[in-house]
């Protein structure tokens, strides 16, 4: 392993990840959930009544981010390599394994750690592990 | 105004991602690739938002009303599962293909990016296969399954 120092960014990921934290607890102390965005989403494929207005209210809130944003200024530097192929197969295995799994990123891997959920550290280091796995395969394996 | 709490949250939530660099794929892939040129910016981005959020947390921790006073429907602590360990294995084989979870999806495609949409359109899709084998399982007999959130 060797550091790509060039392409750290400590002070934007810390303030980034200081803001997810803070949209976490606002919600938590708001409106008493969990910000996990893959049950979030989800769960409108399972519509029940009351419990939809809300969880398209915080999609929508993910969605309008990105656009607010260039209002104000250039978007941050977004590349993705990936053929569309591969994205849609990505694509695919996330929206079944978080659905399965009970949770993705934000609700295990930010709420679930936050909360010392045993559940979301096992869940976060099986999927951070797979995550390893599966670039090194990709990277190091098959495409030399 | 639960309503409205929710998307502010999920506003304040993709402009975290935005900020943090989530949201870029070649960075995502980058953390992940260990053996490679790591970048370990991501690993600061979960550990910053794990201490704001665990404050909250603590502090929801005894309370049965929010402070807009709707009930609190944090989950209670549940068993480890092979339905639990194997979604997050498949998950992170799928994170790992592109770089992209489920919130950088949603605001990948806000961008307008066609890439971004094909996650989420595929991604939704296999919340759809889930909905599907979910529906079949609670149809057929047997013990009633504990609903995932």
């Amino acid at each position: 392993m060797s550091i790509a120092w060039n392409a750290f960014t400590p002070a934007s990921a810390l303030i980034g990840g200081a803001i997810i934290g803070a949209a976490a607890a606002l919600f938590a102390v708001l409106n008493g959930r969990i910000a996990g965005v893959s049950g979030i989403l989800g769960g409108l494929l399972r519509p029940q009544a009351g419990d939809i207005a809300w969880r398209i209210a915080f999609v929508a809130g993910l969605v309008a981010a990105p656009l607010a944003w260039r209002l104000l200024a250039a978007l941050p530097e977004i590349r993705v390599d990936t053929n569309y192929f591969t994205l849609a197969a990505a694509g695919l295995l996330v929206g079944i394994g978080t659905r399965y799994g009970g949770g993705c990123t934000s609700g295990h891997g930010v709420c679930g750690v936050a909360r010392l959920s045993p559940r979301s550290i096992v869940a976060t280091l099986a999927f951070m592990a797979a995550g390893f796995a599966t670039v090194y395969v990709a990277r190091h394996l098959i495409s030399q | 105004m639960y309503t409205a709490a929710s998307f502010t949250t999920g506003f304040v939530f993709g402009l975290g991602l935005l900020v943090s660099g989530m949201v870029n794929p070649a960075k995502v892939l980058g953390f992940l690739d260990l053996a490679g040129a790591w970048d370990p910016s991501l690993a600061l981005v979960m550990a910053g938002a794990v201490a704001v959020g665990a404050g909250a947390f603590a502090f929801m921790k005894k309370r049965t009303r929010t402070l807009l006073g709707a009930p609190v429907l944090l989950p209670g602590a549940r068993g480890i599962d092979s339905r639990l360990v194997l979604g997050s294995l498949v998950f992170g084989v799928g994170w790992g293909l592109a770089g992209i979870c489920p919130g950088p999806a949603l605001v990948l495609a806000g961008t307008g990016s066609a890439k971004g949409l094909v996650v989420l359109v595929s991604m939704i899709a296999g919340n759809g296969i889930f909905e599907f084998f979910e529906k079949r399982k609670r149809v057929a007999p047997g013990p009633a399954q504990v609903r995932s959130s």
